[in-house]
């Protein structure tokens, strides 16, 4: 099924894609999207949605199931709360991806943006990943409690600042692991730098296949570079600050 | 203070707004549609509170001449303004700002512009001051004076060649009332306000501005009272209830007055941590660190992101943690800024390149030398 969402606002957008996915539609691309909020808000079931355009602020959000592809960059708010399914964007994304995310994949090509990945959790089978090929900004996975975090700076630029600073602060479960060397300036306190083990690299080399799959990345060309793992060394990082 | 407009209790706003703003480096005309389309698409950004453009290169017939706007919210406070004029300032020319009537629009103040410039005394009266800056200080003391003493007369806007229009309205709106799409400009910056803080009235939407300072804001000045006092000691008079305005009065301090270069005056606001100050090269480090000891009270704290618009370029800022967004794109000599990157692809839907730049880094656009 295909939509034209040129010029419409996003209330009645929503409302056509609901209805769609209600009615058993497996399959929905809409095209000439731009700006219009909340895609896929909400959407449970077994649906893939292709986005042509640039779609608004909190993108699939509280989805539960759903596969959206976004064929250019993403705004704001990406995944937030999100439930499971899976977003793929190809391009870039902006501040605050997957802010509570509690489960599913959020796999974005380029840079992302500014508190990335913050309050991720999990709940046994339940385990939320995110991956971004390239840069991240400041407070990346910060108070993360649990779910899987990769960046890859894809590009290699300023290789010295591939995440921004504050990384993990306040990280108290889950797992980070960013291509490359890391500065221990850079991460917040209680927060330990690891060596891979075996277990690791099992998880990472079955996820980058598939974020490799569906982005069309090489995968040889990510595992040039030795990865760094972030794991929290405390789980209750701020347990003492107000204890005297 | 002029009594009526302020309440104690609110000082500033805190708001989440939208903003857009284009340059071409080339000095070509845009239509004001083209920015009316790009602010529109950010509608749920604001909530019809407030709304406002400032526009340059729109007064070629008086480009030497300050355009002053002056909105009037009591029609008794023309005849004081403009006695108050004739006697400060030559008048080339002046004429009602041209609106029509928008059903969302109820009771606008009305609204008034002229072309003017300093007596030539001035050069007498203030030699202490230097050659360059006489004139734009003696125009600036007659912006506060205005907007301070003759009550319910504000000055919108008071560059050469350029002029803001704002309201209480959404951005399209507003934009509807003052017949935009009849101006066109080589630099366009727009808001559509969200206040949470302080009453949406006329005078508190955005741009700010002073002289050709144009500011457009999304965010809070928590540092506000700090800032206020701090311009208040170099004649700067805060009279218009929303903390934007102090980040306007402040550029003009740093900019112009005291001459330090853009993207200096981008590291007062939004200011390097002392802990990455501690890590910079030795030349950076000390610059930083007089930067950080000279203007403390200039700094600006709390969550920001800005447009700056000025006669010979566009600035975009967010403060030093990127508390809000913000989002450059470029297309052969059009350089674009706004806070979500659908209000650039509504204008331009396929930029050479669109990026975040990182917190506390100003994208500055210039024209290009002709």
């Amino acid at each position: 099924m295909q939509i034209n969402a040129a010029g419409c606002h996003y209330r009645i957008l929503n409302q056509q894609i609901k209805e769609a996915v209600k009615s058993g539609e497996r399959h929905i691309e809409l095209f000439h999207v731009n700006g219009q909020r909340y895609i896929g808000d909400g959407v449970r079931g077994d649906v893939v949605i292709v986005i042509n355009g640039v779609p608004g602020n909190d993108l699939g959000a509280f989805m539960t199931g759903p596969t959206i592809i976004v064929n250019s960059f993403a705004q704001d708010g990406v995944a937030n709360t999100m439930n499971d399914g899976k977003i793929v964007i190809k391009g870039h994304a902006g501040d605050v991806l997957g802010y509570g995310m509690r489960g599913g994949r959020l796999f974005v090509k380029g840079d992302v943006g500014y508190r990335v990945g913050i309050h991720m959790k999990e709940y046994e089978d339940k385990i939320p990943v995110i991956i971004a090929g390239g840069r991240a900004g400041d407070f990346f996975g910060e108070y993360m409690a649990g779910g899987i975090l990769i960046l890859l700076n894809l590009n290699d630029e300023k290789p010295q600042k591939a995440t921004g600073d504050y990384l993990a602060t306040g990280m108290h479960g889950g797992v980070i692991y960013i291509r490359g060397d890391i500065d221990k300036y850079q991460i917040g306190d209680g927060v330990g730098i690891k060596e891979l083990k075996e277990a690791d690299n099992t998880v990472l080399h079955k996820l980058l296949d598939e974020y490799c799959n569906d982005l069309d990345i090489d995968k040889e060309f990510i595992l040039k570079k030795p990865f760094t793992k972030l794991i929290p060394i405390s789980k209750r990082p701020y347990g003492k600050l107000y204890a005297y | 203070m002029k009594p009526g407009i302020l309440s104690p209790y609110c000082e500033k706003d805190i708001s989440a707004c939208g903003l857009t703003g284009i340059i071409s480096r080339k000095g070509k005309m845009i239509k004001g549609e083209v920015i009316i389309q790009s602010i529109t698409c950010m509608n749920e950004r604001g909530n019809g509170l407030g709304g406002g453009f400032a526009a340059y290169g729109i007064y070629n017939d008086f480009k030497n001449h300050y355009a002053l706007h002056i909105m009037y919210s009591d029609k008794k406070s023309i005849s004081i303004t403009e006695e108050y004029l004739r006697d400060t300032v030559k008048i080339e020319h002046q004429e009602v700002i041209p609106t029509r009537r928008v059903s969302a629009i109820t009771n606008p103040p009305y609204f008034m512009r002229y072309f003017v410039n300093p007596p030539d005394e001035i050069h007498e009266n203030m030699e202490h001051e230097s050659m360059e800056l006489r004139e734009d200080n003696y125009m600036v003391k007659i912006v506060m004076h205005i907007n301070s003493e003759i009550p319910a007369a504000f000055v919108v806007s008071s560059g050469k060649n350029m002029g803001a229009f704002k309201g209480v309205g959404f951005a399209h709106e507003i934009a509807d009332f003052f017949m935009l799409e009849d101006y066109e400009g080589y630099i366009w910056i727009a808001h559509n306000r969200f206040p949470t803080n302080t009453p949406g009235w006329w005078g508190g939407a955005h741009p700010f501005t002073l002289l050709d300072w144009s500011i457009v804001h999304n965010g809070e000045v928590s540092s506000y009272g700090i800032n206020k006092r701090y311009l208040e000691m170099f004649g700067y008079k805060c009279t218009l209830l929303t903390d934007t305005e102090v980040i306007t009065y402040m550029l003009d301090l740093l900019i112009r007055r005291h001459k330090l270069p853009l993207r200096l005056a981008c590291s007062v606001l939004a200011a390097p941590f002392w802990k990455n100050i501690e890590r910079m090269e030795d030349d950076e480090k000390k610059t930083m660190t007089a930067l950080r000891m000279v203007y403390g009270s200039a700094l600006l704290n709390g969550p920001f992101a800005i447009l700056f618009a000025h006669n010979r370029g566009l600035v975009g800022l967010s403060d030093r943690v990127k508390l809000r967004p913000l989002v450059a794109g470029e297309k052969d000599d059009m350089v674009y800024m706004a806070s979500e990157e659908s209000a650039i692809t509504e204008i331009c839907p396929n930029p050479d390149r669109i990026f975040r730049p990182d917190a506390g880094e100003p994208v500055i656009a210039e024209l290009e030398a002709s």
